[in-house]
């Protein structure tokens, strides 16, 4: 480790009071980080990553307070400093950028004001209001905001999500700060966004020579991509740091490897080889289990490990690891199996099947309230087109993946589909019954065979139900059974979820969720459905949950048949999972076709940023991001011809903006609408774009 | 896609309250809470004066002791005797009934239409929720008291009519707590998967819904309840509510009132019955405001 460090965090412990006493959230974490060196920070919700950040700051709110250890910046150890100092501090040396960025602008304050007013606290000489704001625009510009000006005019609610986020870093970067603090800077953002603020913010940290940051993320990739060397956290414990490269390349601690395999790679199929979750969940603050905080999920935990905490062992001078056992994981104790090679389901070529589901032109405009001027102007209503003409086949036993950023429709889509919004205009078929728009007019026959699992397992469950009445109720409205019969049928439902027939009896509340989204899916499975929509079912998980509820997923549809719908923004799980894939952007898809084709070149330009915004872990290859520009637009201004063009990065000319596109088939049921002829687009995109 | 930065554990007592236990833990909360305690012991010690008042006063409320006017608070009198020589502690004793009769059923009618209304239209939406809580919205701009004196002008004084205000003024009040919370619940997906599998109106209403109401309408209940001891006791005084010579609390005051400089404790046993009983309830509501909607404190 280098003599001089930016940061120096020794066996930390940060703590909340609460009813029952302290509950420490960090505990015994020590770090370094020297200058010009972006350290990661991984972990899980949980995991204690942002209360490690703001006791970096020593900005812990009430009831939280540093119970043991120091935090020095630049040497001066910040629990020394008065609240004067401290304010100086946070002035001149440390910045810290976070999640949600609305939250964090004052919304009645003018962005370059409030830009302005953190270089006037934080200079280091007195100047001017005109000079700051002077200034204010050049770090506007700095951050590659397109219209500065426009920009620092502006009030926060004004700008999109992303350029609320760099104006938030432009802030953070003024007068040099000795330290940044990126607290999941790009999770609230969608994927193109993402990868546009990740490429801006790896350019910034490169730049300087001296300025130290500390980049907290849940997603590996990212951290990968953006950091040179990682800390990787675990309920508050520091269990392993390295080299990023050589972290990923050989993890020595089981959670690391863990969470490394929970990932969904490129070219792994749920057909060729399972994910390997982590099994259980975190523990919570207030029953730590004793020992290795890890045993009770770790599949190499020893009787030691149960009783005895392992010490913080450096098996190189750059690495340090706290596991009894790194040495037998450095020679792949956890190393994956190999890959089966038998095709666990035979995959049926899409011709092959007949359609459960088949839309045709369908459309959903939400009317937008006219007030009494448009109305005396006589201007025509307008709508929302939220979903603007869609056509789509879904064959029984596959599993189509809508991939669209937010925005693109893919929710109301679905929601049209199961009924819980009325669809303005189209068709669609169940098999070869013709569904109603609304869920009201359909029979209860027909709502048994299609079921819905929601992106959000805390409200997906009545908080005041146990699940066992959760389970009990659609198999007793749609399958027809008795109570009794419906009581025998849960334990058999929780078991076909891994989890245990106990969870009868308990509440929502009492359960992680992960427990909660795998209760939600037995719901939708209870009166077996010939079709489930998954609205990004999995993307409130944790990684190493995420993983294990996918492999069930997989297990139920190889089990039951059962057709899936599955939307997401998530090009890495839909590769996993899905075997269709239809790209949607702004209530039209663009790009469809079996998955193995459709993410393969010839890609649409769209479907083209989207992979290249996927961060990869070493040592696959890392991607190049595409930017795209600006934001998707607004869907009650729909751009016209294509409505790609505004942001493509091929575009063409006139005719993008003028002509629909037309669909180009690439065969075997792939298409794209485009007007570059697929040759040519194959030549544009090199063969490592591919997913 | 918006993953939770905070951590798990720390603070999300009020996000995942509610289930198992609540209750138990809100009843606990109360009497750890001296100020709630306090609350719940005043209205305990009214209950109880309310269910055995005629055993515990010791003469009837229309008692005219002879040659016993205004005599001072003693041994035989705890609060003194009135103008009409009637002793003011059975009568404060006895009137809790009444009030407790008026007030409480005013109250219970109103919290069941309330709920009633709230749940059906904020649930359906559309045009009869913008209709009803427009409208509601009109009545409430009127204040509460003089709503009711005009009602009570049209419909004369009665029992009856004094429940009828209370009804109508407190309504639509519980309607609007009512419908806040079904807003919220609504768009939730466990609601979303009821209808998926085509429950009826009433079992997504009364099973799905109800309960998440029914910590806001506890403590909104509890709250128009010392509101309409409020008002019942106010309309009593301004001679317009209970007729006499019911030993009503308000309408007690209104008759002490001139005797106040010969016998002050006429007028302040019963007044100070009205306000000790509505700062009870007060505390009371407060204390299950905290516990329930708090997360439990």
């Amino acid at each position: 480790m280098q003599g001089v460090s930016i940061l120096e965090i020794d066996n930390l412990t940060v703590g909340y009071r609460g009813a029952e006493g302290w509950r420490d959230a960090v505990r015994d974490v020590t770090l370094r980080v020297a200058p010009g060196e972006r350290l990661g920070v991984v972990g899980e919700s949980g995991s204690g990553k942002s209360t490690l950040a703001l006791a970096t700051l020593r900005f812990l709110g009430a009831g939280g307070a540093i119970r043991a250890g120091t935090v020095r910046l630049r040497g001066v150890d910040l629990a020394t400093l008065s609240p004067g100092a401290l304010r100086a501090i946070w002035a001149r040396d440390v910045r810290l950028v976070p999640q949600n960025p609305l939250a964090a602008l004052n919304p009645s304050l003018r962005i370059g004001d409030q830009v302005a007013e953190a270089i006037l606290q934080g200079a280091a000489r007195t100047i001017t209001p005109t000079e700051a704001r002077r200034q204010a625009l050049d770090l506007l510009r700095l951050v590659r905001l397109a219209d500065p000006e426009r920009v620092a005019g502006g009030y926060p609610h004004e700008l999109s999500g992303g350029m609320q986020q760099r104006a938030l870093i432009a802030m953070a970067l003024h007068g040099d700060p000795a330290l940044l603090i990126l607290d999941e800077p790009t999770t609230s953002l969608d994927v193109t966004t993402e990868a546009a603020i990740l490429t801006l913010l790896a350019d910034l940290t490169n730049k300087s020579g001296e300025r130290a940051t500390l980049f907290i993320s849940h997603n590996l990739g990212i951290v990968a991509r953006m950091c040179d060397r990682v800390a990787v956290l675990y309920a508050g414990e520091l269990v392993e740091t390295g080299p990023t490269a050589a972290l990923f390349a050989t993890p020595l601690h089981p959670y690391t490897v863990g969470l490394i395999d929970s990932l969904p790679r490129p070219g792994m199929r749920h057909t060729l080889r399972p994910l390997r979750p982590i099994p259980g969940a975190i523990p919570r603050l207030d029953d730590l289990p004793r020992g290795c905080v890890f045993h009770p999920r770790c599949p190499l935990a020893l009787d030691r490990c149960r009783t005895e905490r392992p010490p913080l062992e450096a098996p190189t001078p750059d690495r340090q690891v706290r596991c009894f056992r790194w040495r037998e994981v450095e020679r792949g104790a956890l190393a994956s199996a190999e890959e089966t090679g038998a095709i666990l389901l035979s995959e049926l070529s899409p011709s092959a099947v007949e359609p459960v589901l088949s839309l045709s032109g369908v459309e959903k405009l939400f009317p937008l309230r006219r007030g009494l001027g448009d109305r005396l102007a006589r201007r025509p209503p307008r709508a929302v087109r939220a979903v603007d003409g869609v056509d789509l086949r879904l064959g029984r036993g596959r599993t189509l993946g809508v991939v669209g950023e937010s925005g693109s429709g893919k929710t109301t889509l679905a929601r049209c589909v199961v009924g819980l919004e009325e669809r303005t205009r189209g068709e669609i078929n169940l098999v070869d019954v013709p569904l109603a728009p609304g869920l009201e007019q359909r029979a209860p026959a027909v709502l048994r065979r299609i079921q819905m699992v929601f992106q959000n397992p805390q409200e997906a469950l009545n908080p005041y139900l146990t699940i066992g009445e959760a389970l009990r109720r659609p198999l007793m409205r749609l399958g027809r059974l008795t109570r009794a019969e419906a009581d025998r049928r849960v334990a058999r439902l929780l078991d076909a979820v891994k989890l245990d027939p106990g969870y009868a009896a308990r509440y929502p509340a009492q359960l992680s969720g992960g427990e909660r989204q795998r209760v939600a899916i037995a719901r939708a499975f209870a009166a077996e459905p010939d079709l489930v929509l998954l609205d990004e079912s999995v993307s409130a998980l944790d990684v190493s949950v995420q993983a294990a509820v996918l492999n069930l997923l997989s297990e139920l549809r190889r089990r039951n048949g059962t057709t899936y719908l599955f939307i997401t923004h998530d090009l890495g799980v839909v590769s996993y999972l899905a075997d269709d894939v239809a790209v949607i952007y702004l209530g039209q898809v663009l790009e469809e076709g079996p998955v193995e084709a459709v993410l393969q070149p010839p890609l649409h330009p769209y479907t083209e940023a989207l992979l290249s915004a996927l961060p990869t872990l070493p040592p696959d290859p890392p991607r190049t991001p595409i930017a795209l520009e600006g934001d998707i637009p607004a869907p009650t201004a729909i751009p016209s011809g294509c409505r790609f063009h505004t942001r493509c990065h091929r575009f063409l000319g006139p005719i993008c903006a003028q002509e629909e596109p037309p669909w180009r088939d690439a065969g075997n049921g792939h298409r794209i609408r485009c007007h570059i002829p697929l040759e040519e687009l194959s030549g544009l995109q090199g063969s490592d774009v591919g997913f | 896609m918006a993953l939770e930065t905070v951590e798990r554990g720390i603070g999300d007592g009020a996000l995942t309250g509610g289930a198992p236990g609540a209750w138990q833990r809100a009843l606990r909360a109360i009497w750890g809470r001296p100020t709630s305690a306090i609350g719940a012991a005043i209205v305990l010690l009214f209950v109880a004066l309310a269910l055995f008042g005629p055993l515990i006063a010791p003469y009837r409320a229309t008692d005219q002791l002879p040659g016993a006017r205004w005599l001072p608070p003693s041994r035989e009198h705890f609060f003194g005797t009135d103008r009409l020589g009637r002793d003011v502690f059975s009568r404060v004793v006895l009137g809790t009934r009444d009030i407790f009769a008026l007030a409480g059923a005013g109250t219970l009618v109103a919290v069941a239409l309330g709920t009633g209304i709230g749940l059906v239209t904020a649930y359906r939406g559309g045009w009869v929720e913008e209709l009803t809580f427009r409208s509601f919205d009109g009545l409430l701009a009127i204040p509460a008291l003089l709503l009711a004196l005009m009602l009570l002008g049209t419909v004369g004084p009665s029992r009856q009519s004094v429940l009828l205000v209370i009804v109508l003024v407190y309504t639509p009040i519980v309607a609007r707590v009512v419908r806040s919370v079904v807003l919220a619940i609504k768009p939730r997906g466990f609601i979303e998967a009821a209808r998926m599998r085509g429950e009826t109106l009433g079992y997504i209403l009364g099973r799905e819904i109800l309960p998440s109401v029914l910590p806001a309408l506890t403590v909104e209940a509890a709250l128009r309840f010392s509101y309409a001891i409020f008002l019942v006791a106010s309309l009593g005084f301004l001679g317009v509510g209970v007729q006499p010579p019911a030993p009503d609390w308000g309408l007690m005051v209104l008759e002490a009132r001139n005797d106040v400089a010969l016998a002050p404790w006429s007028l302040y046993f019963p007044a100070g019955s009205i306000a000790l009983l509505v700062v009870g309830v007060n505390l009371l509501a407060d204390g299950l405001r905290r516990a329930l909607q708090h997360g439990g404190g």
